[in-house]
């Protein structure tokens, strides 16, 4: 699914637009109501108006997708024969974004009249309630997910995330373009839009309109796709590593055991993060292939440094003991 | 030159942690810096070197220390050993 542009609303119009397949698919249709289809759908929530057809309207969560179901819909067939139209003129009066109805059920005339004079937007599904509010609530928890668009790299090494960061002219880019030279994918140069997914889950994407090209001084803009082929990009990965990139600066002791697990904030998921300073004569990008390497170590539960210090302590135990008891004799 | 002697007593020896502890305070001078046990001499910036000792509870140890600065640094060094590695 494209990500949503954060500076527009979303509307019940994108929400008929989106791209989705298969299980995600909405299968949504416009029955009614065209011109109300530019209202926004502000809020990540559904609501059933049982309540409110029955003319309680304490709460009514109206800025919410109304979802009619069969026994809406029956309720809406038992309004039509008793001719009680005051009922859905109510409910319009509100700012109600859409109204959807499932099983491809189609409501009644009164309501479709009533949808129209109040240009509510009549939606249909071939979707059962139950699967459509799962899928619906899904989407717009992707659209609505917490976001932040930070300056780096986001590449994929080995299969691991890697978001390259640092400032200006500290060779991030450099750095990416050797990765991608190596056989490594990427997915944002320059500005990267993380999105918090599913909890935990931190999606990087890149800006449509640069996707895929990087500015490497001296050179310019180069597009990566044309230059290396499709194998060395990537729309999207999940960040599972940060790489602060700095100026070696010999005032600060950097990480030499690598026992500290050392983490970075990002809309509330902490990323695993090692600082490395840069000089001459050190091969950044070998030094970023092994820490994504070392990363999918500890994915697996080995912890290089950590299993280094035991085995040392284990040695330096026996040794102890070794001498005293060649003391004691 | 500055060499003195001095005693491990944290009781889990020279451990990665005091060992990166010890070369991160060795760095801090300009002199060469040499760490011996027995007959063993190892240089005070090598973290992998320092552990290669194996040096234990108790084990004597010498350090030396060659350059502008060589009395800070085993001045400093010593503190090290002295406050157990900040261990226990």
């Amino acid at each position: 699914m494209a990500p949503h542009s954060s500076k527009e609303k979303f509307r019940v119009l994108d929400l008929l637009q989106l791209d989705l397949r298969e299980n995600d698919a909405l299968d949504l249709t416009c029955i009614g109501g065209r011109p109300g289809l530019i209202r926004e759908i502000a809020v990540t929530d559904i609501n059933r108006p049982g309540l409110e057809l029955g003319g309680f309207y304490e709460n009514f969560a109206y800025q919410r997708i109304q979802i009619f179901g069969r026994g809406e819909n029956a309720y809406l067939q038992k309004l039509a024969k008793e001719k009680q139209r005051k009922e859905l003129e109510k409910l319009f009066t509100y700012p109600i974004p859409c109204c959807v109805f499932t099983h491809s059920l189609t409501p009644t005339v009164d309501f479709a009249e009533c949808a129209e004079a109040a240009e509510c937007p009549s939606l249909q599904t071939d979707l059962s309630t139950s699967e459509f509010t799962m899928r619906i609530l899904r989407v717009l928890s992707t659209i609505y997910a917490p976001k932040q668009t930070v300056h780096g790299v986001l590449v994929e090494v080995f299969g691991i995330g890697v978001l390259i960061q640092g400032e200006s002219g500290v060779g991030k880019s450099e750095s990416a373009l050797s990765l991608i030279e190596r056989g490594h994918r990427l997915v944002a140069d320059d500005s990267v839009e993380i999105r918090r997914v599913s909890g935990n889950i931190l999606m990087g994407t890149g800006a449509q309109v640069v996707s895929h090209h990087m500015e490497i001084r001296g050179l310019g803009i180069i597009n990566i796709t044309h230059l290396f082929g499709v194998g060395a990009i990537r729309d999207k990965k999940r960040i599972q590593l940060v790489v602060q990139l700095e100026l070696w600066n010999p005032d600060k002791n950097y990480d030499r055991i690598g026992a500290e697990e050392a983490t970075e904030d990002i809309l509330g998921v902490h990323v695993p993060c090692v600082t490395v300073p840069i000089k001459p004569g050190r091969n950044v990008p070998v030094i970023i292939e092994t820490a994504a390497r070392n990363e999918r170590l500890k994915k697996m539960g080995y912890y290089s440094a950590r299993e280094f210090n035991r085995n040392v302590m284990n040695w330096l135990e026996g040794e102890s003991t070794r001498e005293i008891f060649l003391n004691e004799k | 030159m500055v060499e003195r002697i001095v005693t491990i007593r944290n009781r889990a020896g020279m451990h990665a942690r005091p060992a990166a502890l010890l070369v991160k305070t060795a760095s801090g001078f300009s002199s060469q810096i040499y760490i011996e046990k027995d007959s063993e001499r190892v240089n005070g910036k090598s973290i992998m070197g320092v552990i290669t000792l194996g040096a234990t509870y108790n084990t004597p140890l010498k350090i030396i220390a060659d350059g502008p600065d060589e009395a800070q640094a085993v001045d400093a060094i010593e503190r090290l050993f002295a406050n157990r590695f900040e261990e226990e």
